[in-house]
């Protein structure tokens, strides 16, 4: 008896921490939805979190706001609209392709374009530099006797792996 | 010759970026609103809840509209400064006491003084958040015919009220 009440009482905590949870929106499919949404948005107090996860004030305001909206029966699409209307298109932290931000998503490739004409250019003018290396006369006398003597250089490879071996 | 001017250009125009990078402040973004009309609203004085101001009100005057709150710091810095420019009498201040407890509010105005031609309480920060306030204080610039012409994050400073706000504002009452 003593055992089950002590297992009972060790229990005690988990029942504490269940009851801390506040259960923020009453229909939780909605409150994934916002969450969901709000990984999208910048919290601009602090820059580089999402308004999902931050604790800002502001970022609270517009979780709350989310809500709302949602519970009006807005689309996703229109509350980020509605976003950036007010705050601009940083608040969102993958930004439209559109002509204001063109440049900053073409802007790689372009470097990228610009480097690979410069580096086929470089190489070609590398090729133009390359020169075949003359022999000298001792040098090419000596490339046809080794060449035309295969049986003598055999003889002295076996020689020599016969001398480190003894 | 191109082998050391090729490296300079490309090093002179990353530090002339860098430089203009340093001098930014990252946390202020530019508001899509400027140039665009003042979001509409109805909301009560912050002295007498029974009259409603919406700025419409100020149609065909130039105004400026100073978002803050008794519990904001940096409003205490520019507080006489806004109280300096309401005795010039050069252009009407609404205030718009953002996110605050209404007497938290007076009392803050009745202790520093109330450089407002009006005082709105903006009590739970809607009106707030549709002009695009993240921070406290904020300051829109707002022309005759209820266009945001300018919007400042941060604390009024002598230097951008000399050299930003009065300027546009006169520039703007000429019109």
């Amino acid at each position: 008896m003593k055992y089950l009440l002590m297992v009972l009482l060790c229990l005690l905590p988990t029942f504490a921490i269940a009851g801390e949870a506040v259960d923020i929106a009453d229909d939780p499919v909605m409150e994934s939805r916002m969450i969901k949404l709000a990984e999208k948005v910048r919290c601009l107090v602090c820059q580089s979190e999402p308004v999902s996860t931050s604790h800002a004030d502001w970022s609270n305001d517009v979780r709350q706001i989310m809500r709302e909206k949602m519970k009006a029966g807005a689309t996703d699409q229109e509350i980020l609209d509605m976003l950036v209307e007010r705050f601009g298109k940083s608040v969102l932290f993958d930004p439209p392709v559109d002509k204001e931000t063109m440049p900053l998503w073409a802007a790689p490739f372009v470097l990228l374009l610009m480097g690979a004409v410069l580096l086929y250019y470089q190489l070609r003018k590398r090729t133009g530099l390359i020169k075949e290396a003359s022999l000298s006369i001792q040098d090419e006398q000596r490339v046809a006797e080794l060449m035309n003597e295969p049986s003598t250089a055999q003889a002295d490879l076996t020689n020599s792996s016969k001398d480190s071996q003894a | 010759m191109m082998r050391f001017i090729l490296p300079l250009v490309i090093f002179l125009v990353l530090s002339v970026f860098l430089y203009m990078g340093l001098g930014r402040d990252t946390r202020e973004v530019p508001s899509p609103l400027v140039g665009k009309p003042a979001p509409a609203f109805m909301l009560p004085m912050l002295h007498d809840a029974e009259k409603k101001f919406s700025p419409q009100d100020m149609q065909g005057q130039v105004w400026l509209l100073n978002v803050w709150a008794s519990w904001c710091g940096a409003c205490k810095d520019e507080h006489p400064l806004l109280m300096q420019l309401s005795r010039q009498n050069i252009v009407p201040i609404v205030g718009l006491d953002y996110k605050d407890k209404i007497e938290d509010g007076i009392a803050t105005l009745q202790k520093a003084g109330d450089p407002y031609t009006f005082t709105i309480a903006d009590a739970d920060g809607k009106v707030g958040f549709d002009y695009g306030v993240y921070g406290v204080p904020e300051t829109y610039v707002i022309d005759k015919q209820g266009v945001i012409r300018f919007k400042l994050i941060g604390a009024v400073t002598q230097q951008n009220l000399k050299e930003v706000i009065l300027p546009l504002v006169k520039e703007l009452q000429a019109k």
